[in-house]
């Protein structure tokens, strides 16, 4: 239904846009309108659009439909239904590398990106195209605050990326590290959920959280190191063992002082007569 | 075994034969070839290090007394009684007990005849141990008074043990009716939670700090859930509590894992960070992987105005398993 509407209004948009530079040519000496100039953006930027989403409809029946099915419906066993996905898992999933997969059933993991910017453009509107998925969300760390920021992630995040964004393990697998990540595949991850990561509404986390968050994450890529010396950023085991090790240290050197001291009276004692 | 049990003979012949040389010799009243200065200041400076290390001591076991003691106190006060002990010990091995460097000559050949003499000597070698040191009393009394001390600070905490911890850990604030709130003190709006979304809450106005408030709750799609028959209806919408803190060690439940495709991931699970143990959450927190042994406990929920509400108690006894917890399962 929602196709017959979508190729309905290319047609249109695109009888509007012929309607239009024929009355461009048809009256050269007058000042075109501000009205018809409107409806011709309008209309270029529909006609752009739904030339976007065929060609990513191309793309997609040659590289992802063996998997995720015909129009996107998923093939049972082998891929999910891509119908509610929206731009934004498409957007992620892509722009991360993670699809498409070299085998079905592997835990999708960053890599290069198998498509090029203008590809990847057109399998999002695609992919957005097929239903009511999240658009793809306008990310600003600038407009949000670090503090806030680390405290969301604290709540929401940090339990499987680690405090420090570094990444971890939740049985099954990867909580990548979130240093490559870009803000916008932030919010997308948010929004989505990839692969075994929960999602989050927008009244959980709102827009302004996820600047916040992302504001932070940015941080926790170049964080201040206090002692001179981060051990990994991930948190207060090794930070612990080195504790552990300078004082080892420090023992040993105070059991070496005391036993010196000690050395220097015998030798004094020695020095003096010897029985 | 053998060869430990005849060193430790050993040694009770060899103390035994210095206590009967003692007793039965002659105290001989001929000059002694050394005479070692006692140093009195640092026998005092060592018994007064002494006596206040047992008083750091007792100090602990008065800071333990309160209830709502500091534990960053307590910890301090043995840190100063053992520095304190240290540092009299430093003291008293160099500058009370006497330090002095001898050469033995190698023996003559033994004269049966001077074997008297032999004990003798033997007598004032061992008596000439004790000089150097004048108030071997004091010494001893501060010595004691440490070992007390500190004896007594390692002691206290065993009040904590046993039939004084009472019900605290079993108590719960979880009963039909009270609302879920966000850290924030908001009551938690079903609607807000996506599926898929996970969340901490606590129970209203009760103590944050309590082992049972805590709670994670998460949403799953409600034809996913296979819960036991007993428990229908305590996921409405398909939105689970469980108890926040793992039944093994007792940490912070904080991982969860949400399959976007779940017929080629790990199903949905609540993951604790300290050692994995990974609870189903469709089956009612039933334990999967890991050191854990007994299910997470689920609290049965309704959802009232729009808002999550407990509809009962906890299905188990919340935190790490111990004494009657972990016989009644």
């Amino acid at each position: 239904m929602r196709r017959v509407r979508r190729v309905a209004m290319g047609a249109a948009a695109l009888l509007l846009g012929a309607f239009a530079v024929a009355a461009w040519a048809q009256s050269p000496s007058t000042s075109t309108s501000a009205a018809t100039e409107t409806a011709t953006a309008a209309s270029m930027a529909e006609l752009g659009r739904s030339s976007l989403v065929g060609q990513g409809r191309e793309l997609f029946e040659t590289s992802c439909s063996s998997c995720h099915g015909f129009e996107g419906k998923g093939v049972k066993g082998q891929g999910p239904s891509l119908l509610d996905a929206g731009e934004s898992a498409a957007d992620f999933y892509l722009r991360t590398g993670r699809m498409p997969l070299d085998q079905v059933g592997d835990e999708p993991l960053r890599g290069e990106p198998r498509f090029d910017e203008k590809d990847i453009r057109a399998l999002d509107a695609y992919v957005g195209s097929l239903g009511e998925g999240p658009a793809i969300p306008k990310v600003e760390p600038a407009k949000g605050s670090a503090s806030e920021g680390m405290e969301m992630f604290t709540e929401s995040c940090a339990g499987c990326h680690g405090i420090g964004g570094k990444g971890g393990v939740v049985i099954g697998g990867y909580a990548p590290p979130l240093g490559e990540a870009t803000p916008t595949e932030i919010g997308e991850a948010i929004r989505v959920g990839p692969y075994l990561m929960p999602r989050f509404s927008e009244a959980q986390i709102t827009p302004a959280d996820v600047n916040s968050i992302a504001r932070y994450v940015e941080l926790t890529e170049h964080p201040e190191d206090a002692g001179g010396f981060g051990i990994g950023h991930i948190g207060p085991v090794p930070e612990g063992l080195v504790a552990w090790l300078a004082a080892l240290a420090a023992l040993l050197l105070v059991a070496r002082l005391i036993g010196e001291r000690a050395g220097d009276d015998r030798d004094d004692d020695e020095a003096e007569q010897p029985r | 075994m053998r060869a430990r049990v005849l060193t430790v003979l050993g040694w009770v012949w060899r103390y035994a034969l210095a206590a009967l040389v003692l007793l039965f010799s002659h105290r001989r009243t001929v000059a002694r070839e050394r005479e070692l200065p006692a140093n009195t200041r640092a026998e005092t400076w060592t018994a007064s290090l002494l006596f206040a290390a047992a008083l750091a001591g007792l100090a602990f076991v008065a800071i333990y007394a309160f209830d709502d003691a500091d534990t960053q106190l307590l910890g301090l006060s043995i840190a100063v009684a053992l520095a304190l002990v240290a540092a009299g010990l430093i003291l008293a091995a160099s500058l009370v007990v006497p330090q002095e460097t001898l050469e033995e000559c190698r023996p003559a050949f033994a004269d049966p005849t001077e074997e008297e003499e032999d004990v003798e000597d033997a007598a004032l070698t061992l008596r000439e141990g004790v000089d150097g040191v004048t108030r071997r009393r004091l010494l001893k009394a501060a010595g004691g008074a440490a070992g007390v001390g500190l004896g007594t600070a390692a002691l206290a905490p065993l009040a904590s043990l046993g039939p004084a911890v009472g019900d605290r850990l079993g108590a719960s604030p979880w009963k039909d009716g009270v609302r879920l709130v966000e850290e924030n003190g908001m009551p938690v709006k079903a609607a807000d939670l996506e599926i898929g979304s996970f969340l901490t809450a606590f129970a209203e106005g009760a103590d944050k700090e309590q082992l049972a408030t805590s709670l994670a709750v998460v949403r799953v799609k409600p034809d996913e859930l296979e819960l036991p028959e007993d428990r229908a209806g305590w996921a409405p919408e398909g939105i689970l509590a469980f108890s926040k803190i793992c039944t093994h060690a007792q940490c912070a439940i904080s991982l969860f894992r949400y399959p976007l495709f779940a017929e080629r991931s790990p199903g949905p699970a609540l993951v604790c960070p300290c050692h994995y143990s990974t609870f189903d959450v469709l089956d009612g927190g039933e334990r999967i992987f890991g050191p854990a042994v007994r299910p997470l406990p689920q609290l049965p929920l309704r959802i009232e105005d729009g808002f999550l509400v407990a509809a009962g108690p906890f299905s188990g006894a919340v935190g790490a398993s111990w004494g009657k917890v972990k016989e009644e399962g």
